[in-house]
């Protein structure tokens, strides 16, 4: 028997998986060191799973265990690298590249360097699939650009960079690399070797651990990167970030690491599958259906698609039983649609009708099917009562029509 | 966002869905809104000689507060003489749908679409009695 509501929101956060929980649970009651106490045993046992956590982070990603960082997560890690390597390196230069279909977290670092005057950055554009290309990363570094700053894979229509090339290209030029790398870890191979990167934001639930904690890796040989701390404090975590760890969530996210380790192949794959069918279900029984995002490089679970003549929110109210998200403007309260669906240049009609799904670990066959059907069928129904539709059946070009707004 | 339980009714089951032949004499249509902001309504009208509002139909492309408004309104113009539905205002929805303060522009675009629809009935009314309008339909 099908569980409603459905979960499909995987990008926004997941379960906990219940092995992540057990792990956690001992060090709620029983283990509840500080793991800065040197001087007793709950202490040094509290020390001892914090550094098993990080063991099994470094093992996900291809690092050094001492080259993870602990943080509140995905934000204050990205917040810490990119405005730590600005203020640390401002006698090197002030310029950072970027592109504008980065996570907030990002952007909004850029953002406040460039406000505070610490910053020039230059915001790349994408393609029509969402992906930057490395070559405009090239031209764009100058000889003041102190840092790269680009996602793994994208949080809304899940188009994976050219992550590789671009890290080689940051190599040559000496420039810093910071890669938010939150959606794809765990999701698809991520070697911060291989790709050479020198500071990745990671996220634990969005892997099936809890929210609350997050990690920064920060690459400590060839080269050794330095960060202006952005709190001050006891100077925990090799003085890069400050405060008690909160050991819980750090055993949760060490847990979650080495569980994706080990299901990635088989969970991708069968996640490939789920979203193959979906994808096929709905052009089956819709017609005027677009996909945003590259159709090749693209996160296993993530689907967005654009049903035109459908505004999102509207689309979201008529399948309430389902948890996905939507590009609408009127899911946020600035009215502007998706700034990720608006970089591809797709017209913003399409953008108000663009809907993310979010496969993930614990979704099934019978849920897929369930989306299809019960999403099919309300798209129909909003059809049947949408001007837009009506007037493109009857041939006009919407484009051609001047809007009174 | 949750939705009050009268956006959501509306939602469920929107009144008077539909179109009339756009060309019927007796028919004011009126399109608000922008494809690109989201938000198009369809509003229309069927008016007496006597300038009574008979019956009313609505498409709308929008957010589900948009489409309550829409719904609401087909069913608060029936029965209304012209001049009464001109001066029907936003507010009127909003307090009937409760709508939060970012759901008041759908309000707006209803009442524009009620103007809008009454004002394309008088247009064709006037270009009907000119002689030029005659000759069109003759």
């Amino acid at each position: 028997m099908l569980k409603k509501p459905v979960y499909m929101d995987n990008h926004a956060t997941t379960r906990v998986d219940s092995r992540v929980l057990d792990a956690m649970l001992p060090y709620f009651t029983e283990k509840y060191g500080n793991a800065a106490s040197r001087n007793h045993s709950f202490g040094w046992e509290a020390e001892e799973a914090v550094d098993h956590s990080r063991n099994q982070i470094a093992a996900l990603i291809g690092a050094k265990s001492k080259e993870i960082i602990f943080t509140s997560g995905a934000t204050e890690s990205d917040n810490l690298a990119i405005k730590g390597v600005v203020e640390f390196y401002k006698d090197k230069g002030n310029h950072v590249v970027s592109c504008v279909t980065e996570h907030k977290a990002v952007l909004d670092s850029c953002r406040a360097l460039e406000r505070a005057g610490k910053a020039t950055v230059t915001y790349l554009p994408v393609d029509k699939y969402g992906m930057v290309d490395p070559d405009a990363v090239r031209r764009a570094i100058t000889d003041k650009t102190v840092l790269i700053t680009i996602m793994w894979a994208n949080n809304e229509i899940g188009t994976i960079h050219p992550i590789a090339e671009i890290g080689k290209i940051a190599k040559e030029k000496g420039v810093i690399f910071h890669c938010d790398a939150v959606q794809a870890i765990g999701k698809v191979p991520v070697d911060v070797e291989k790709a050479g990167i020198d500071l990745a934001s990671i996220s634990a639930h969005k892997i099936y651990g809890p929210k609350g904690v997050g990690a920064l890796y920060v690459r400590s040989k060839g080269p050794r990167v330095r960060l202006t701390p952005q709190m001050d404090g006891g100077g925990h975590e090799r003085g890069m970030r400050s405060g008690t760890l909160n050991v819980t969530g750090i055993v949760g996210l060490g847990a979650a690491c080495e569980i994706a380790a080990k299901e990635m192949p088989e969970e991708a794959r069968r996640l490939i599958e789920l979203r193959s069918q979906l994808q096929a279900g709905l052009f089956e029984r819709l017609d005027e259906i677009y996909v945003n995002g590259h159709p090749t490089e693209r996160l296993p679970g993530n689907l967005n698609v654009s049903f035109a003549y459908v505004e999102g929110e509207s689309l979201l109210m008529g399948i309430n039983d389902i948890a996905v998200s939507s590009g609408s403007a009127c899911t946020s309260a600035t009215l502007e649609p998706s700034y990720v669906i608006r970089a591809l240049g797709i017209d913003d009609e399409l953008a108000h009708s663009s809907i993310r799904f979010g496969l993930g670990r614990f979704n099934t066959l019978e849920e897929v099917d369930y989306v299809t059907e019960r999403v099919s069928k309300e798209v129909k129904r909003l059809r049947e009562m949408s001007p837009l539709y009506e007037m493109a059946k009857e041939g006009i070009d919407l484009k051609s029509v001047s809007w009174k707004s | 966002m949750a939705y009050s339980d009268k956006v959501i009714e509306h939602y469920n089951n929107p009144r008077n869905v539909g179109s009339f032949a756009k060309d019927e004499p007796n028919v004011g249509t009126g399109v608000v809104g922008a494809p690109e902001c989201g938000d198009v309504m369809k509003l229309q009208l069927k008016i007496s000689e006597l300038g009574v509002i008979e019956d009313a139909r609505f498409k709308t492309f929008g957010c589900g507060s948009a489409i309550a408004s829409s719904s609401y309104v087909t069913e608060l113009v029936k029965g209304k003489h012209i001049d009464e539905a001109m001066a029907i205002r936003n507010t009127v929805i909003v307090q009937e749908l409760n709508l939060p303060p970012v759901k008041i522009h759908c309000s707006v675009l209803a009442e524009d679409a009620i103007k809008a629809a009454i004002t394309d009935w008088k247009n064709r009314k006037a270009s009907a009695a000119s002689p030029a309008g005659r000759a069109a339909q003759g």
